[in-house]
């Protein structure tokens, strides 16, 4: 093969640019100069007619004082934390799914998967009747042993913790896809030598399973941590916007589109956008130097 | 998976089976609180208002009560709502597939120059969450005055970033010859691509035409912002502004809820096998 007609072949011309540009275009209209936009309305007020007078850093300063958004962050973060709680059983529940011959695997996937991909909005109502103060099935079910239910999603503090257990449900299903897929990168001779060796299956799950699932499983614990911080459509649906709680319920996203869009307030809510950029960037990051620590890659 | 059976062979049939039961235990209690929810919303939307709100529960209606799916289309714009997801998911896919499988190949297989520089612009932009885009996007929007429209609430999400990086380890992972081999009988780059190179990306596509109508099928801030009118919004904003007198008629509303998720809900269950594989092969690129 000579040089001559190989270099002219590859000279693409302007077609990688036909193919590239409408995409390239489209991303800096809708998200690269809306990023700068954002990051210099926070430092802008929106006047009651429209119109932005620079302010400085008085949105910022503002933020650092407001006890709602403290609250938010305190709120957004108990939220995540208990969608990360449900990683762990998607492990257990992979590993068992994924089991070689298991009879109905299919079946349990298809219940597991459903939560993830059901709308949100559609299943928030239903779980807002499950949890339902009078009515509700989960507090007939707490009676039964004694226990006197509390008004779930409209009691400070139990609200959250509502809206978390909905999100651990709702995500699950998708860690164990995840998971599931990294499983199956594990090599079988792992598993027949330590068999050979006498392991119990909880031992091969604790010294084979689990250290060869780290990458999947750092991950999950990634995605559902980016996510958990975003929370917005579980809240809005299941609490309702004219909840006596959710003031004290509300999320970092909902707070950011109050501001943005109901008190139209965008100066502010461009600040609080950068916060959230902040934080995710900042808890993104430091998973990402932990995980020397814990995850190995074979 | 088939490779994976061998590794079972050290086990007795009885210490499978007993082993397997604890599995099945587990499996099953933990499948029955995924779907509890569904089949509860399912009798509640078959049973009458009083038997909703009754303590304890009503576990079955007797007679059923179909007409609350009826009711629905009486007390909200169910119609028109439905319109309006099928239109913004099938324009939303279509444009994220045109669009994603030709810049992901471009940047797979073209040389071109800036090409790094480029693809680290368009990826870097799925570093920043949403909401930082959210306001100026609107204006936008605004400006072109599509509020309230399908092409309103469509048109940020025909680009997206996740799908060229998608796409482009895709293409990067199928083999060059044919490519080559099209290109020395005089095939200009578009005919290679859209001849030779589009059909190979079939599981590609599917993986993002899976996550695409997922996302909005489902979406619910971006519509929220752009939509005022109950008749333009889509199911899922509609479903959350939901309001006055049908917020309290429990089973129209778990009726109305039911019929939304419905399509992609079935869809997807019946698709299980190749839903599965998208989602995780998206997760694994």
């Amino acid at each position: 093969m000579s040089a001559a007609p190989k270099a002219s072949f590859r000279s693409d011309g302007w077609w990688p640019w036909l193919f590239v540009v409408p995409t390239l275009l489209g991303v800096l209209v809708f998200y690269i100069w809306p990023l700068f936009q954002t990051g210099y309305m926070s430092f802008t007020e929106t006047g009651p007619f429209g119109g932005d007078t620079w302010v400085g850093g008085a949105n910022y300063a503002t933020l650092i004082g407001d006890e709602n958004v403290g609250l938010a962050l305190v709120n957004t973060v108990v939220y995540t934390a208990i969608v990360l709680l449900g990683v762990p059983l998607a492990i257990l529940l992979a590993s068992m799914v994924n089991r070689p011959g298991l009879r109905f695997a299919t079946f349990y996937r298809v219940l597991f998967f459903m939560p993830y991909i059901a709308m949100p909005t559609a299943v928030a109502l239903v779980w807002r009747m499950i949890y339902n103060g009078d009515f509700g099935i989960l507090n007939w079910f707490l009676a039964l042993f004694g226990i006197t239910g509390p008004y779930w999603t409209s009691t400070p503090g139990f609200a959250i913790v509502a809206v978390g257990i909905v999100g651990m449900w709702a995500s699950l299903g998708f860690g164990i896809i995840i998971l599931s897929a990294g499983l199956k990168n594990i090599p079988p001779d792992f598993y027949e030598a330590a068999q050979l060796d006498g392991a119990t299956r909880w031992t091969q799950f604790r010294s084979i399973t689990v250290p060869l699932l780290t990458p999947s499983i750092f991950f999950v614990t990634i995605i559902s941590v980016i996510n958990g911080f975003q929370l917005f459509d579980l809240l809005y649906a299941i609490m309702g916007q004219r909840n006596p709680a959710m003031q004290q319920s509300q999320s970092l996203v909902y707070i950011f589109y109050n501001q943005a869009f109901i008190n139209n307030n965008k100066g502010y809510a461009a600040a609080i956008a950068m916060l959230i950029l902040l934080v995710i960037g900042i808890v993104t990051w430091f998973q990402f130097r932990m995980q020397k620590k814990w995850v190995n890659y074979v | 998976m088939s490779s994976v059976r061998t590794s079972n062979t050290g086990l007795s049939p009885a210490q499978r089976g007993t082993n397997n039961a604890r599995a099945h235990i587990v499996l099953g209690l933990i499948g029955f609180l995924m779907v509890f929810p569904f089949v509860w919303q399912l009798i509640m939307s078959l049973s009458t208002n009083d038997q909703v709100m009754s303590v304890p529960p009503t576990f079955w209606p007797g007679e059923l009560q179909w007409q609350n799916y009826a009711t629905v289309f009486t007390k909200v714009p169910f119609l028109s709502q439905l319109g309006v997801s099928i239109a913004i998911t099938v324009l939303r896919v279509l444009g994220q597939v045109i669009l994603c499988c030709m810049a992901g190949y471009a940047f797979a297989r073209m040389r071109f120059p800036l090409k790094g520089v480029i693809l680290a612009i368009i990826l870097s932009i799925l570093m920043v969450p949403g909401q930082v885009y959210l306001i100026p996007q609107f204006q936008i929007v605004q400006n072109l005055g599509l509020l309230n429209t399908v092409w309103g609430i469509v048109i940020p999400g025909i680009f997206s970033a996740f799908g060229v990086f998608l796409m482009r380890q895709f293409f990067m992972g199928l083999p060059t010859e044919l490519e080559e081999a099209a290109r020395l009988d005089g095939a200009n780059p578009f005919q290679v691509f859209w001849k030779v190179m589009l059909p190979l990306a079939a599981p590609g596509i599917s993986a993002l035409v899976i996550i695409t109508t997922l996302w909005s099928w489902n979406d619910l801030l971006w519509p929220l912002v752009v939509t005022t009118y109950a008749e333009s919004m889509p199911l899922s904003a509609g479903l959350a502004t939901l309001q006055g007198s049908v917020s309290t008629d429990y089973t129209v509303m778990m009726a109305a809820s039911i019929m939304a998720m419905a399509p992609v809900l079935i869809l997807f269950i019946v698709l299980q096998r190749r839903v599965i594989e998208g989602l995780a092969f998206s997760g694994t690129k």
